[in-house]
């Protein structure tokens, strides 16, 4: 049983114009002590899919359909207060912007602080240590003073460390990452990705990195999820995906952007994201896919395994 | 729509489609703006259309309640009210209006110099503000107008004067507001000398809270004239005018000829309310967000 | 080959009073020459707080350098009457970082674009009209847009519309602020391959300033690499990528990801953060954090030519 199973999710978002289908029927699953990443353009549906897996999907959005289960059970059918026995304890999130996430007029040992009584039912002084000891180990140093002081007082990189601290204090299991590293500068970001695969080493947790940068999933993953237009299209092992992409958004996406270790031509990725209010029947990279088919039109290409744990949605390069 | 480059050209096409949708989002600045166009068209056409001359005096129909064909009554001369009221118009949403208006280009003018120049200059104007800010605006008023006396002029600029540091205030702040804002770095990178700089980018942007605080002051200021006139100090008899009218009104109370009093009175609500509620309505028209609305 | 821009010690300090205390000076940039020829792209990187977007205002005159020269076509901006630096603006241009703020929400892109053509060219309206629609279609934003208001369009079309306000004129020289650092990920290449069209259709000459390594390293042919103020490293971008010396340019360059898993980090660690700029160091700016430190890095620093073209401010190196 795999720590985290995604099967089938369809999440739409009611508009005065109908329903916007952010996430069509994404599956996905997590095991245990890895780094997977999810990949995608903005609109791709994949911080959708993160908020479904915390259960904060709240109107006007619903899951119309589909399953995430975790450790077993399944959160879509659970309870509101279910769902707050997990989230923030066994599931855990660590948010974009950690500057607007934190509480401005409370200390930063406070804030962590609070979140081991509100979860562990600690002591004040037990509590205030353990917010310490976790701010240490999250490479924060001069741990003690910083924790009397206040967000504006403390460096963007710093914050983003506070967040993950808050993250780790009821030792989830799974970690939620949501574009961790946008808009931190490039040495800062990379420090904290190395700071997210330390935790997954040490504590043996599995995150789950939202992004939309090729580079910080290949430096830090484990196995790559692409989506596109609210749609799974890939799934693969780091090498294997960048080895051998196989889906053409994939491939295009690797094409457009500049890297610094290679002269690359730039192809950037023609076409749009289609609008998720009224979906193109079919594949919905068709409209902007070079080896599109008439096929790609009309059916969608279901997602099936090309080789070793290696998947693609893509009537031209696998599905049958 | 074929554009020969000017995007100001046809506004009265462009104001036809906000009308209406005004009236649909804002039925209360919709039916307050009616009013208001009523009163104007009163104004501009009393000579035509009072029933009587508002100087011409009737003893023997002095002091009537409402009736045929004195329908708001007469006064202690036999002067017909209706005719009065109508007439006061004139002066009654003149006076306001210029005086805005002065006051707006006045505060608008040094409020952006203030703001946009900063150092001494807006040290100096701030600290006069501040002077004229210490005293309430009535007694202000009320001593400017004895200052000044009491012809039609001299009441304009009082009133005025009263409302200049509101409108530089407000100026200044946002034109310290807007001056950082990238599109005026980019018009200085582009080439503009400052004057350009102030009237064709930033005064666009800064001037809307002006203009809705403006509808406010007009209201004020027409009660800041009633005022005067009440207590002597603005328009003299025997000239129509409805704080004048009021008083005198007030005096006939305590016998009982209620109309002299409250039909006046009731003229300076309704036009101050009508100036207070369009400012939504005036907010809306001036926002570009809006007019791209199909 | 005489340089279209030259910076000469440019310095620019901010002077901060404290409530009852001493006043502190920040000294955004600190002391920095460079030259950009003519239709050549210069990129400048560093993170945040290194005084790029400063120094980016200072060359285009809209905030006072402190300190040194700005010349363009060898002609000293300071000694221009407010007239002639006017004129002068015809050929520096600039595209701002945020594309939504920098246009006039009252402003048409017709009007917006036309602008530097009524300031500086003796067009008439026809003409006028001709070479918005052009450039308007060199930019990639249909003639149907021309009419719209800058909230009714999306966040490329904005830049686009930036784009095409700061070359409508035939400026010689855009200097472009973090150009594609808001705009999503699918938009960036777009925007990049219409910058580098535009320069070789226009030759024009860019000054590129990015965080985003990868994205210099495409456009630029020589990358000055800036911390604290100063230019710790210079040379020509296959150089500074390739072959960083100094402590500084390393460590950057260790952390930009690359997208290929199998080569793994290789991290240059710099101990600590960014400090306050305000600090005043005699010495090295990397002081405090740099491995490579030793006693004589409390002394100022020289600049030299490790290989043609490539010079460093180290004294280790």
């Amino acid at each position: 049983m795999s720590l985290l199973e995604i099967e089938d999710l369809v999440v739409h978002f009611d508009t005065d114009a109908g329903p916007v289908q952010a996430v069509d029927g994404v599956g996905l699953n997590v095991e245990a002590g890895e780094i997977i990443g999810l990949v995608g353009e903005s609109g791709s549906g994949k911080s959708v899919t993160g908020l479904a897996i915390l259960g904060l999907i709240r109107p006007p959005g619903r899951i119309v359909r589909g399953a995430v289960r975790f450790e077993g059970n399944d959160i879509v059918g659970m309870t509101e207060a279910q769902r707050r026995g997990y989230r923030g304890r066994r599931i855990a999130l660590v948010p974009q912007s950690p500057r607007t996430s934190l509480n401005p007029v409370i200390t930063v040992g406070e804030q962590i602080a609070r979140l081991s009584r509100l979860h562990g039912g600690a002591s004040r002084g037990d509590a205030m240590k353990r917010a310490i000891s976790l701010m240490e180990q999250v490479g924060i140093p001069d741990a003690g003073a910083k924790a009397r002081q206040y967000p504006h007082q403390l460096s963007g990189g710093t914050c983003q460390r506070i967040m993950v601290a808050m993250a780790l204090t009821s030792e989830p299991r799974l970690l939620i990452a949501d574009e961790p590293t946008t808009g931190l500068d490039v040495s800062i970001a990379a420090r904290i990705l190395d700071l997210l695969r330390d935790v997954c080493v040490r504590t043996g947790s599995s995150i789950i990195l939202i992004t939309h940068d090729l580079g910080v999933v290949a430096e830090t993953c484990d196995r790559v999820a692409v989506m596109h237009g609210g749609q799974l299209v890939e799934a693969a092992a780091v090498r294997d995906l960048f080895r051998h992409p196989s889906h053409p958004y994939t491939r295009a996406l690797v094409a457009s952007i500049p890297r610094i270790d290679a002269d690359i031509e730039l192809m950037p990725i023609p076409g749009a994201v289609p609008s998720l209010l009224r979906p193109p029947p079919g594949c919905r990279y068709a409209g902007r896919c070079d080896l599109v088919m008439g096929r790609c039109r009309i059916a969608r290409p279901p997602l099936v395994t090309i080789g070793a744990g290696h998947m693609a949605a893509c009537f031209a390069t696998g599905a049958p | 729509m074929a554009d020969m480059g000017s995007p100001d050209g046809s506004l009265a096409r462009r104001m036809a489609f906000p009308a209406l949708r005004l009236a649909r989002r804002n039925p209360v600045s919709f039916v307050a703006a009616v009013v208001l166009l009523l009163l104007v068209v009163i104004a501009v056409l009393a000579p035509w259309i009072v029933p009587f001359g508002p100087d011409d005096t009737d003893p023997t129909t002095a002091l009537a309640g409402p009736c045929w064909p004195h329908l708001f009554g007469t006064d202690i001369y036999g002067r017909d009210e209706l005719s009065r009221i109508l007439y006061a118009a004139r002066v009654d949403l003149a006076v306001p209006l210029a005086s805005t208006a002065i006051a707006l280009l006045i505060g608008c003018a040094i409020g952006m110099l203030a703001g946009y120049r900063g150092g001494w200059l807006d040290m100096l104007v701030m600290r006069a503000v501040d002077a004229v800010l210490a005293f309430p605006a009535l007694v202000l008023a009320m001593g400017l107008a004895a200052a000044l006396g009491n012809g039609l002029g001299s009441l304009i600029v009082v009133i005025a004067i009263t409302q200049v540091p509101t409108y530089l205030r407000l100026m200044r702040a946002e034109i310290l507001r807007a001056r950082e804002m990238e599109y005026a770095e980019a018009a200085v990178t582009i080439g503009n000398p400052v004057r350009r700089i102030l009237l064709l980018h930033l005064l666009p942007n800064c001037i809307p809270p002006l203009i809705v605080q403006a509808t406010l002051a007009t209201g004020f200021a027409l009660l800041t004239m009633a005022t005067l006139s009440f207590l002597g100090l603005g328009i003299q008899p025997p000239a129509s005018e409805w704080g004048e009218m009021t008083a005198e009104g007030a005096g006939q109370m305590v016998t009982g000829e209620w109309w002299l009093f409250v039909f006046p009175g009731l003229a300076i609500m309704v036009a101050v309310l009508s100036f207070n509620l369009i400012g939504d309505a005036v907010r809306d028209i001036l926002d570009p967000r809006m007019r791209g609305v199909r | 080959m005489s340089a279209l821009l030259e910076v000469e010690d440019l310095a620019k300090y901010f002077p901060m009073k404290r409530l009852g205390g001493a006043g502190r000076i920040v000294r955004a940039v600190d002391g920095v020459s460079l030259t950009i020829g003519a239709g050549k792209t210069f990129g400048l990187i560093g993170e945040s707080g290194c005084g790029k977007s400063t120094l980016g205002r200072c060359i285009m005159r809209v905030i006072e350098p402190s300190r040194g020269a700005v010349r363009v076509e060898g002609v000293d901006l300071a000694a221009l009457s407010p007239a002639n630096l006017r004129a002068m603006r015809r050929q520096v241009q600039m595209v701002f970082q945020d594309s939504t703020a920098a246009l006039n929400p009252r402003m048409t892109v017709r009007r917006m674009v036309e602008e530097p053509l009524l300031l500086h060219s003796t067009f008439d309206r026809a003409e006028r009209r001709d070479r918005i629609e052009h450039v308007l279609e060199q930019v990639g934003l249909g003639t149907d847009l021309a009419d719209r208001y800058p909230h009714e369009l999306s966040g490329g079309q904005k830049q686009r519309a930036n784009i095409a306000r700061a070359i409508v004129a035939r400026p010689r020289l855009v200097v472009l602020d973090e150009p594609t650092s808001a705009l999503d990920v699918s938009l960036r290449s777009r925007i990049v391959l219409l910058l580098e069209r535009l320069r070789e259709e226009l030759d024009l000459a860019y000054l590129f300033i990015s965080h985003d390594i990868a994205t210099v390293k495409y456009l630029s042919e020589r990358i000055a690499v800036m911390y604290l103020g100063v230019i710790v490293e210079q040379g020509s971008a296959r150089e500074i990528i390739g072959n960083p010396r100094h402590p500084y340019t390393r460590a950057l360059m260790s952390a930009v990801p690359i997208p290929d898993p199998d080569i793994r980090p290789n991290r240059f660690v710099l101990r600590g953060e960014v400090p306050d700029a305000a600090i005043t160091v005699r010495g090295c700016r990397l002081l405090g954090r740099c491995p490579m430190a030793a006693s004589v890095c409390t002394e100022a620093v020289p600049v030299r030519e490790i290989s043609p073209g490539h010079f460093v401010a180290c004294h280790m190196v």
